[in-house]
């Protein structure tokens, strides 16, 4: 129980740092590289909740898709990367204020609900169950995600796309 | 002292607003781009804490975390495209400077 409790803490202060660092750098490269360590550290998040398929689809679509995107956009508009450029807007102050807000209104909440909780363990076999699903009650949601997921490859493609 | 629901929705209630005030704050499109994805990577943290701490027996949370990477994937390679459509027409990709419809 120790060691789990040690892992989440690490977990917390790794993920939440490394958000922290991608909101606040004022080198958006480096915010971008920030963002990556943040996803790895979810997805240990994911490891922690017995969720190893997710864990392994966050470090693919999110590190290795999502990420790498993001930085390929920011190379594709490199110029806006100088230091000396002002990345923030002028009603950080007032945005800021808004989030700790936001974020203690939503502890006060969370902590009052005595939310149930099931002390059953995961199935074994939980990744075979979650095929199993996928493929059975969930079929139609899952051909419209990929049919969603064509959509979007070839909006971007035509949005991105070069004017002849 | 053992890990609870509480913690986990604690962590993800920071990582949502700590996205919050990326989208906020950020001139950079791309910036609030990242502040989006983290606000999505909280919510996944939330569906997935629910699902283990209270029907682990069933996969109905795995799959609701699935379609929310579905649809972040899809967010994120159109937000991505219609920056550098912006980029290529306007020359910038500041939000204040994007106007057009204000002028």
């Amino acid at each position: 129980m120790m060691v789990h409790t040690t892992v989440f803490i690490v977990l917390g202060v790794v993920t939440l740092g490394a958000a922290l660092a991608v909101v606040t750098s004022k080198n958006l490269f480096h915010s971008a590289l920030f963002l990556m360590l943040s996803f790895v550290g979810v997805a240990g998040f994911y490891v922690l909740l017995e969720a190893p398929f997710l864990a392994a689809v966050q470090i693919l679509v999110y590190v290795g898709a999502i990420a790498v995107l993001i930085i390929f956009a920011i190379m594709l508009t490199r110029r806006l990367m100088a230091e000396d450029l002002v990345q923030r807007n002028a009603q950080w102050v007032w945005s800021a204020l808004g989030a700790l807000l936001l974020f203690g209104v939503l502890v006060v909440t969370l902590v009052q609900v005595n939310w149930p909780v099931v002390e059953a363990a995961v199935p074994e076999d939980s990744i075979t169950a979650l095929g199993q699903d996928l493929m059975g009650p969930y079929v139609i949601p899952f051909e419209a995600a990929s049919i969603l997921l064509l959509v979007a490859l070839v909006g971007a493609v035509i949005i991105a796309r070069e004017e002849e | 002292m053992a890990v609870t629901l509480y913690w986990y929705l604690i962590v993800a209630a920071a990582l949502f607003c700590i996205g919050l005030y990326g989208v906020l704050s950020r001139r950079n499109a791309i910036g609030i781009l990242m502040g989006v994805e983290l606000m999505l990577n909280a919510v996944n943290i939330n569906l997935l804490a629910f699902w283990r701490y209270q029907t682990p027996s069933v996969m109905t949370g795995q799959i609701f975390a699935i379609f929310a990477f579905t649809v972040a994937a899809a967010e994120a390679a159109v937000g991505l495209a219609l920056v550098i459509a912006i980029y290529r027409n306007r020359d910038t990709v500041i939000i204040e400077d994007i106007n057009q419809l204000k002028e």
